[in-house]
């Protein structure tokens, strides 16, 4: 065995492959922001190479937006153009939380592939891939946002509160789904599937979403259910974003939503990281 | 540290269970620094579960081990930064280029992005010389779904070897390759080897761990049923089989019993019906080439006739005294997820039966007088 190796060093292709193996210097070790980044331009990546999972959150944002404006507005509000002042904050929260379900289908999706196996195995910060993944996923959010606020604009929706109250609002929303989709990281590290934890997530996201006063205003809802739309936080989420582009929001407001986020981090964010380091 | 830094791999009494399948049953490993050593053993014997453990991404239900010196459960971090990985499934992002996959590697070591890049396209340069015909700078920017197997493999190695690991694991790093791309393969062992680096490699295919290993572990319901050199290894199954067939099924009675004679061993009929096999007892070589001429004079025509190594199969029937256990696969196909991924589970499996169908199947003969094998 000793002579086989010697000649096979001595070939031309090996001394290459030596050579580019062999490292002179070893980097130092990143920091665990350096790390998360990576991982945030690994999911740009993907979203170059793949651009049809924009589909969805490009053409959902508009069907939503015109659906439900021209299909509602004059029965709710009288026209259509009232109610979109009403609406467009709204619809804007709806297709955002609607996109966090890709956090859990992708990741679910990589894990079956194998590619999480390699990243598992490097000495690198652990919360990382997951934490990259989601701001990664914050692209796509801003994507959807600059289409139905761009849509809004175009059909007649004038925000009192101005470019800063609207920016401001979308950071919001950018921060409550960035919470939110920790539920869907436990979603995509239980389930078999990336079909079943996208079945999985919709099933959590329509009670969030339509059982809300993002379409409508509560008070005219029968109490039970006026009950579940007060207390559920996407209602406050859509409250406060409304507030901010409106030009009229409270602390409290936005506070509520970023307790909320807070809150939702602190219950999911280590219940997904422990089934990250001890899954088998 | 608490070991000698002259093993890489120390193990005792390493345990996993999943559900109720004990997928490993106390295995111990002692890999000296700068060896290839070679776990051999058939579908479901625990290879995966066992390299799995030994590079973090499980953790044992009982045992110790050491990579290197550091406990992977309590130094997990320091045995991450020591060792590479090569899954048996290739691990790498089929949406991203080559190029990309690896320079995603390369800046989470550390390296700047000029440097990862640099590194990224020298691998695989590197590799693509060993590969001739590749045209690397076109692979470098397509995604890596568009390349074939063996390619994959090959990105998916050097995705393994962008920090230069100490200590590299292979699981099956060449099930399903052509031929060719599997002696590039070994040609890649041989220089890290070489070059210092441990290799711990399992295989199904003892051709595989003969040609690489020094020391081999053959393992079986994940249990070592026996470890030792190649050599030392054969010389336990005998040195070698020969597998015969005749022209005319009526001849078997009679030719087996001339083989037998002449071997002074038992012979194995075929199912086929014109087919046996008898073990080359050792030193038995100068018998083995008697066979031919013996059977000439009793006027039996032999169409093909094989002098092989002893097969995978070979030395399980020797060693365990019964064949290999195809069906149980349920200890080791849970690459991803240890508690049943049922869907996962089958598309791992498809992929393997494809796979399985490959040259280079176990129990191919290393030699053959037919001229029409291999």
């Amino acid at each position: 065995m000793a002579a086989t190796q010697t000649e096979v060093i001595t070939t031309p292709e090996a001394q290459a492959l030596r050579a580019a193996i062999s490292m002179d210097q070893h980097p130092t070790r990143p920091s665990p922001l350096a790390n998360t980044l990576t991982f945030a331009w690994r999911a740009l990546l993907k979203i170059k190479h793949v651009p049809e999972q924009l589909f969805d959150v490009t053409l959902t944002p508009i069907i939503f937006t015109l659906m439900f404006t021209y299909l509602f507005g004059g029965a709710i509000a009288g026209d259509p153009e009232t109610y979109l002042q009403y609406l467009l904050p709204g619809i804007l929260v709806q297709t955002v939380l609607i996109i966090t379900v890709y956090t859990g289908f992708t990741l679910n999706t990589d894990i079956t592939k194998g590619v999480f196996d390699r990243f598992r195995s490097l000495p690198i910060w652990r919360p990382a891939p997951i934490v990259g993944a989601l701001l990664g996923d914050t692209v796509r959010y801003t994507i959807a946002s600059v289409i139905t606020v761009g849509l809004g604009l175009a059909i007649g929706f004038r925000p009192e509160g101005g470019v800063v109250g609207v920016l401001l609002a979308v950071v919001l929303l950018l921060v409550f789904a960035f919470a939110i989709s920790w539920i869907f990281t436990i979603l995509g590290l239980v389930m078999r599937t990336p079909n079943a934890v996208m079945g999985v997530s919709m099933l959590i996201l329509m009670p969030l979403t339509f059982a809300s006063n993002i379409f409508v205003d509560p008070d005219t809802m029968p109490a039970v259910l006026k009950a579940w739309v007060e207390v559920n936080p996407v209602s406050h989420l859509a409250t406060a974003v409304r507030a901010l582009m409106a030009g009229t929001a409270t602390f409290d407001q936005i506070g509520w939503v970023l307790l909320a986020s807070v809150v939702l981090t602190a219950i999911f964010a280590p219940i997904t990281m422990h089934l990250y380091r001890t899954r088998n | 540290m608490t070991s000698p830094p002259d093993l890489a791999i120390e193990a005792h009494g390493l345990v996993k269970h999943f559900k109720e399948t004990r997928a490993v049953d106390g295995i111990d490993l002692v890999v000296p620094t700068g060896t290839v050593y070679g776990v051999l053993g058939p579908n479901g014997a625990g290879k995966t579960t066992a390299v799995r453990m030994l590079t973090t991404l499980l953790r044992p239900d009982a045992g110790t081990a050491r990579v290197l010196g550091h406990d992977v459960l309590a130094q997990p971090d320091a045995v991450r930064s020591l060792v590479g990985l090569t899954g048996q499934y290739a691990s790498v992002d089929e949406d991203l280029t080559g190029a990309e996959n690896l320079i995603v590697i390369a800046r989470l070591y550390g390296f700047t992005t000029f440097a990862a890049k640099r590194r990224a396209l020298d691998l695989m340069e590197a590799f693509g010389i060993l590969m001739e015909a590749f045209g690397i700078a076109e692979a470098a920017n397509r995604p890596v779904k568009t390349y074939s197997g063996g390619m994959r493999r090959r990105i998916d190695l050097a995705a393994s070897l962008v920090m230069s690991p100490r200590v590299l694991f292979l699981d099956e790093p060449t099930t399903g390759l052509d031929p060719r791309s599997r002696n590039q393969v070994w040609d890649i062992i041989r220089v890290l080897v070489a070059d210092g680096a441990t290799v711990l490699l399992t295989t199904q295919y003892l051709e595989e761990a003969d040609q690489l290993a020094d020391r081999i572990a053959v393992i079986d319901h994940g249990k070592v049923i026996a470890e030792g050199t190649a050599t030392e290894l054969k010389r336990s199954v005998g040195a070698g089989s020969v597998s015969l067939r005749l022209a005319a099924s009526g001849d078997r009675p009679r030719a087996a019993e001339i083989v037998e004679r002449t071997l002074g061993a038992e012979v194995v009929l075929a199912a086929d019906p014109y087919a046996f096999s008898a073990r080359v007892p050792d030193d038995g070589a100068d018998l083995a080439a008697q066979v031919l001429p013996a059977l000439a004079d009793a006027g039996i025509t032999v169409p093909e006739f094989t002098l092989g190594q002893p097969s995978l199969d070979e030395v399980f029937l020797a060693l365990t005294g019964q064949p290999v256990d195809e069906g149980d696969e349920d200890g080791e196909s849970r690459p991803a997820g240890g508690d049943g991924d049922g869907g996962d589970r089958s598309t791992r499996r498809g992929r393997r039966a494809a796979r399985g169908s490959a040259p280079g199947a176990r129990g191919e003969p290393s030699s053959t007088i037919d001229g029409e094998v291999a």
